[in-house]
């Protein structure tokens, strides 16, 4: 999984240069014209399928001009599901914080029976297809659901309706930062956790001082990604929203809703919105690899 | 390591809460599926799993998945070479937009590749000429599921690119050994488990995806119809049992392969460190 890319990084990222120059000066390269090719190839490659696509997203928004993007983004329908977007992602990424950190302090410290197949239960959100994730909260939730009917009772609606799409939201990024801080929290290993208690420190002050800022860069990692995923999931919530205009629609719904009416300027203005989001998580995420690899060197410079 | 050595605390309270979060978010709602469908009988069950629509979606949905798991993997590894052995201008920015699919929303990638990919978008244009049809055919939807997959292959063959020893080569090269002769009896072997396993890894991500293929699809039954959107239909028609018969099915095969998968990692891991 794409998580796995900072952990990798870690002991690799100083010699990465190395074997570049290496492999250029000697006898183990490939002639000049093969690796022009080769790159040309790829760029050709990336291009079909990355880069025209991601251009695409902001001249089609631009395409009537700068005030019909500014009149899509600023429709209220526009602003109120940016508004809803925001708020589960506000709910789903600190929720999944707790846990990821909840996990990865059980299951780096301590050793328990059952510990792999719990690992693999946690990574289950993963393979699910967010259409399923969606319709398994239906068939609890929904008016036939196992608890459908106590709900009308009491008045209280969750699917259709805003706490349907925050439950939808925390599934389908569930194992994110979970997934980041365990094999981190692993590898650190407990000697400063223990130093700290024998040293007089309570649980959550060892959580607080030791623990979380050894691993706040990777918690960091896991929250960008999952931020990413909460605010652009579209299948899963798709399913639990009813698509009501101005009630239950985050963007990617009203993305939808706006390119099915034929309304394309104002659905790519939306969509660049979100493509905007992507770029910069991209930044954070880039920006969170390149320190970790320094503290990586400067580790390394500190031991020799 | 004996348990009752450990004196750090908070083990039954960080176990605890991990096990009573998992199962209110995935166990038991997953459960609820499995349980749905016992409300239909065997023989029920079995006729909207294969009813003819629904495997002809299989066939597309399974098909195109390997087709783009398929492109991926050849490309991925192409990328990630690239990457790693040669230098070239704004690769450090090509290299962080590998993990767009990663980032994208899924419905935006969808209205994207659709107005490129479609008959009067840029690219699309330019393959109807040659008298390639892309939007709205099962094709479309390769070219969908081929982007949302591209950077499992990348990012798990990376790594191991960039760990290899260049005195292997090197060896090789003194050895008589010409440069396909290395790369393909010294490199690729040790390549072949991160490449399968970033072939499998955009394989399963690609058989449950919907965000992305909708738009560029058309949606036509029995031609370009994914097995996602099928149950969203039955589901609009409230027919819950029937969509949830199609969601096991999905679910059953796509835990097989999260298990194979970590099987797979399990046992190269294992092999790694035993060799050395």
């Amino acid at each position: 999984m794409s998580t796995s890319a900072t952990a990798a990084n870690l002991p690799t990222s100083q010699y990465s240069n190395y074997h570049t120059k290496v492999a250029r000066s000697r006898a183990t390269s490939e002639p000049v014209w093969i690796r022009w090719s080769l790159v040309v190839i790829t760029l050709l490659f990336l291009s079909l399928f990355l880069f025209v696509p991601l251009i695409a997203v902001f001249t089609e928004a631009l395409r009537k001009g700068f005030d019909t993007y500014i009149i899509a983004l600023v429709d209220p329908d526009a602003l109120s599901s940016i508004k809803l977007t925001l708020i589960a992602a506000a709910i789903a990424v600190p929720l999944n914080l707790v846990f990821g950190v909840a996990a990865a302090w059980a299951i780096a410290k301590f050793e328990f029976k059952g510990k792999s197949i719990l690992i693999t239960l946690i990574d289950l959100p993963f393979a699910v297809s967010p259409v399923i994730a969606g319709l398994i909260y239906v068939l609890i939730f929904g008016l036939q659901g196992w608890v459908g009917s106590t709900l009308v009772d009491h008045d209280i609606k969750v699917i259709f309706a805003v706490p349907g799409i925050v439950l939808a939201t925390i599934f389908v990024t569930f194992p994110f930062v979970a997934r980041e801080l365990i094999p981190l929290m692993q590898a650190q290993g407990k000697d400063e956790e223990e130093a700290g208690l024998v040293l007089g420190a309570s649980g959550w002050q060892i959580l607080w001082r030791i623990t979380l800022p050894n691993v706040k860069w990777g918690l960091l990692y896991g929250v960008i990604l999952t931020n990413a995923r909460a605010m652009g999931e579209f299948g899963a919530v798709s399913v639990v929203s009813g698509h009501i205009r101005g009630m239950t629609n985050t963007m990617p719904l009203h993305v939808e809703i706006l390119y099915n009416e034929y309304n394309y300027a104002a659905a790519f203005a939306v969509a660049s919105l979100l493509a905007l989001l992507a770029l910069v998580t991209l930044a954070l995420k880039t920006f969170v690899e390149w320190r970790v690899a320094q503290n990586a060197i400067s580790n390394e410079n500190s031991y020799n | 390591m004996a348990k009752h050595k450990n004196v750090l605390p908070g083990f039954n309270l960080s176990l605890g809460y991990t096990l009573l979060y998992l199962s209110l978010i995935v166990l038991i709602p997953l459960s609820a599926a499995f349980i749905k469908t016992t409300e239909l009988s065997f023989n029920e069950f079995w006729a909207v799993v294969s009813a003819p629509r629904v495997v002809a979606s299989y066939k597309l949905t399974f098909g195109a998945s390997f087709l783009g798991a398929l492109l991926n993997a050849v490309f991925g590894l192409l990328t990630a070479w690239v990457l790693v052995r040669y230098t070239f201008p704004g690769k450090k920015i090509i290299d962080a937009l590998v993990d767009l699919p990663f980032a994208l929303p899924t419905a935006v990638a969808g209205i994207a590749l659709t107005a490129v990919y479609s008959t009067n978008g840029w690219i699309g244009h330019w393959l109807e000429q040659y008298g390639i049809k892309v939007a709205f055919t099962p094709l479309g939807v390769i070219i969908a599921l081929t982007f949302i997959g591209l950077p499992f292959v990348v990012r798990t063959v990376q790594p191991v690119l960039q760990d290899l020893e260049a005195e292997t080569e090197e060896a090789a090269a003194s050895l008589g050994a010409n440069r396909w002769q290395t790369f393909s009896k010294v490199i690729m072997p040790t390549l072949w488990p991160a490449l399968l396993t970033g072939f499998a890894l955009a394989f399963a991500r690609a058989i449950g995806e919907y965000g992305s293929v909708i738009f560029i699809a058309g949606n036509v039954p029995f031609v370009s119809e994914i097995t996602p959107l099928i149950i969203i239909t039955k589901l609009e028609q409230y027919e819950y049992a029937e969509a949830t018969a199609v969601a096991v099915v999905m679910l059953v095969i796509s835990f097989l392969l999260l298990f194979s998968i970590n099987g797979m990692q399990w046992w190269f891991s294992r092999r790694g460190t035993s060799s050395h």
